[in-house]
């Protein structure tokens, strides 16, 4: 299967690897990965800032870059989330739905797509989920703790987590808690954004979990400068880079 | 430079244990609003029966307002309609004067507390009491509530001892809450007894009967009704619903999404006044109208202002309800503030959002409360002209590739000038609490075109 790698600006510039493990995780799974360098950013910071004229054209950008791309995978559920949610006010309904309907967060087309959710990952660690907001609620890719349901699903993150190999998940406390960082949020409202961060980063602690990991690399980029300045919490590491591992005993 | 909220809540809700605290007992409503939700079988087609109801009783405003005037009328009311603030404070001391009335009895309304009605009356030398014990206790410390349902909960139990020690003569040191609770309700029954007149407001205006809905927990709106020979009700125009029939709806709704009670202790159903005494009802605009004509934001009215998406909110639990600065804070009070005040005091109050969506999945109206907040954020919203020559710059040149990508590598050519530059600025917002990311390497982009092609590798 072809698939359009969908790298987010700040993942590639700032979280590198997180990219690079897609890419392979991908071509393990058997299909062709490519990467088209005319794409930048979704424009998602413009929406969140309220920057509409610039979201649109961004949007527009985005659309023009991934126009003859059957599946766009991407290993950050916000950046997803804009395209699928934010983009029908921004480029107009009819162009917003047959984009949203290719375009895929990564460990979604695993399941989704793909049809696997074991994908031959060995990590033997204990690790903490924390759950990213875009990908839980707009992407539904768990089950948030204030939806009532008879029947809940077991989240798509989480049941890729649950079949990587010597892999420990631990509970977490208020589980899906924001984390705090919200994007242009983190700098605007520093002092709760810190607030928010610190407490999911002492409940990150006390699960006893070795790593953290999610499905934007944003959200832990703010818990890792979190954790390095307490000196203590859990090291972070993306869905992508885990999913990717191979590590030996 | 930090948002104003930011700075507030800094002042007014210190880090430590009062954070912690009021975090908690915010939470502690969300958890048991999820408990008493499961109770009910089908909680989410609740929910959106209830969406549509209101919806429906929105898009038929003008005939359902009409229709409960008349019926309420028919049934020994009397109903004003009040524009704005300014009107609803001269109605409610008009009608105060003709009874010669000195002494106020008033039950919760978040309307009042958004119009300021108490210290219009109080500057017309009115004496009111709020009745609600949260109220009250917000009343005598000389404060606005912090949260529509529970106006004190940003206040500890010490907090309270020692203002009621002050205010109502309770035992020094006293923290006990039966006996703080019995030491109001003793101070507040000689006022019932002594007042003239009773303000409540309503949860719900039924216009197939012209009746009111009141629902409290501790039953004063029932007992300020029962004692005053005026009773004056106060609410948003936007409490019409249509039919009693639909209270089977809301009422499930309202108090497990409020407190995860079933039911509230108080349901009051008021259809005219009682014998002997008058009842008017102010239904109030105050910049309604002008969101009903908002297609994009008018879902905001149907609020029945049970407070779950401020129990859920993380912003609105470590900030505090006052550092808003508005009667109605959290998600929904980030959405109403922009639509229903003047100036642009309130206009950045929905970038007080980390977007998390769990407002929104909360609502027992289903309002689209975290969408909302995108929307105004993108609306003509009088952003920082610094602000939008920032984004400016940023989009053209995230526009040009090769632009993207020599910014990309300047400035990881100057990360470690950028990191010093950064650290010696004690005003760096990221730094305040956090470190940079490490210096990441080269891009993904520069990596994945270096990198051995899978089919390469042996």
């Amino acid at each position: 299967m072809d698939v359009e790698l969908f790298i987010p600006c700040y993942v590639d510039q700032l979280a590198p690897q997180v990219g690079l493990a897609s890419a392979t995780l991908l071509e393990r799974l058997g299909c062709r990965v490519r990467f088209d360098p005319r794409q930048t950013c979704c424009g998602q910071p413009f929406v969140t800032t309220g920057a509409r004229d610039e979201a649109a054209r961004l949007a527009r950008r985005h659309l023009r870059v991934f126009e003859g791309a059957d599946a766009i995978v991407c290993p950050s559920a916000s950046c997803v989330a804009t395209v699928r949610h934010r983009y029908a006010d921004l480029i107009g309904e009819a162009d917003a739905r047959g984009l949203a309907a290719r375009t895929f967060e990564l460990g979604e087309f695993i399941i989704r797509v793909l049809n696997r959710s074991d994908v031959g990952a060995r990590f033997p660690h204990r690790v903490a989920l924390l759950e990213s907001c875009h990908g839980l609620r707009e992407l539904e890719l768990g089950w948030p703790s204030e939806r009532v349901s008879r029947a809940p699903r077991p989240g798509v993150t989480e049941s890729l987590l649950r079949a990587v190999d010597g892999l420990e998940l631990c509970e977490i406390e208020r589980r899906d808690e924001c984390c705090g960082f919200g994007g242009a949020f983190s700098v605007e409202y520093p002092e709760i954004s810190a607030r928010i961060g610190g407490a999911k980063l002492a409940a990150l602690s006390a699960s006893g979990a070795e790593f953290v990991t999610g499905t934007d690399a944003s959200c832990l980029l703010h818990l890792d400068g979190l954790r390095r300045r307490a000196g203590t919490g859990p090291r972070v590491l993306h869905l992508a880079e885990i999913l990717a591992s191979r590590e030996a005993t | 430079m930090s948002a104003a909220l930011d700075r507030r809540a800094a002042e007014l809700l210190p880090a430590g244990e009062r954070l912690t605290a009021h975090d908690a007992a915010v939470f502690a409503l969300r958890v048991k609003r999820d408990a008493a939700a499961r109770t009910e079988p089908d909680f989410e087609r609740l929910r959106e029966q209830a969406r549509a109801i209101k919806a429906h009783a929105l898009d038929h405003l003008d005939v359902y307002l009409e229709r409960f005037e008349a019926r309420a009328q028919a049934a020994g009311a009397r109903v004003h309609f009040a524009a704005d603030a300014a009107d609803l404070q001269r109605i409610t001391l008009e009608l105060l004067a003709a009874k010669s009335a000195r002494r106020v009895v008033k039950s919760k309304s978040m309307l009042t507390e958004e119009c300021r009605l108490n210290p219009h009356l109080e500057r017309h030398g009115i004496e009111v009491v709020d009745t609600d014990l949260g109220e009250r206790i917000v009343q005598l410390g000389g404060e606005p509530p912090s949260h529509i349902i529970m106006p004190a909960i940003h206040r500890t139990r010490a907090d309270i001892g020692a203002l009621f020690e002050r205010e109502m003569g309770s035992a020094p040191g006293d923290t006990d809450p039966g006996r703080l609770t019995a030491a109001a309700r003793r101070d507040l029954r000689a006022r019932f007894l002594a007042a003239d007149a009773a303000i409540t407001g309503a949860n719900f205006a039924v216009a197939e009967s012209g009746t009111l809905v009141i629902v409290t927990n501790e039953g004063n709106a029932d007992l300020g009704m029962a004692l005053a020979p005026l009773h004056i009700a106060c609410l948003g125009i936007e409490k019409v619903i249509p039919g009693v029939a639909d209270l089977a709806v809301f009422l499930r709704l309202l108090a497990r999404s409020a407190t995860g009670q079933p039911i509230s202790a108080y349901t009051s159903l008021v259809t005219g006044p009682r014998a002997g005494a008058e009842l008017h009802v102010i239904l109030v605009d105050n910049g309604r109208t002008r969101l009903l004509a908002n297609q994009r934001h008018r879902s905001a009215l149907a609020c029945i202002r049970c407070g779950a998406c401020l129990n859920t909110c993380p912003v609105y639990r470590r900030a505090g309800g006052h550092a808003y600065g508005w009667a109605v804070p959290g998600p929904i009070g980030a959405v109403l503030a922009p639509a229903l005040t003047a100036g642009d005091e309130l206009r950045s109050l929905p970038f007080a959002s980390t977007l998390c969506g769990s407002c929104s999945a909360v609502c027992p109206v289903k309002i689209d409360l975290h969408d909302q907040l995108v929307a105004w954020r993108g609306s003509d919203s009088p952003r920082a002209p610094s602000a939008r020559r920032a984004a400016r710059w940023a989009a053209r040149v995230l526009e040009r590739p090769a632009l993207y990508r020599l910014a990309g590598r300047v400035t990881r050519a100057l990360w470690p000038l950028l990191e010093r530059r950064f650290a010696a600025n004690p005003a760096n917002a990221w730094l305040a609490a956090r470190e940079l990311p490490e210096h990441p390497g080269a891009s993904f982009r520069a990596r994945f075109r270096r990198r051995a092609r899978p089919e390469d590798t042996p």
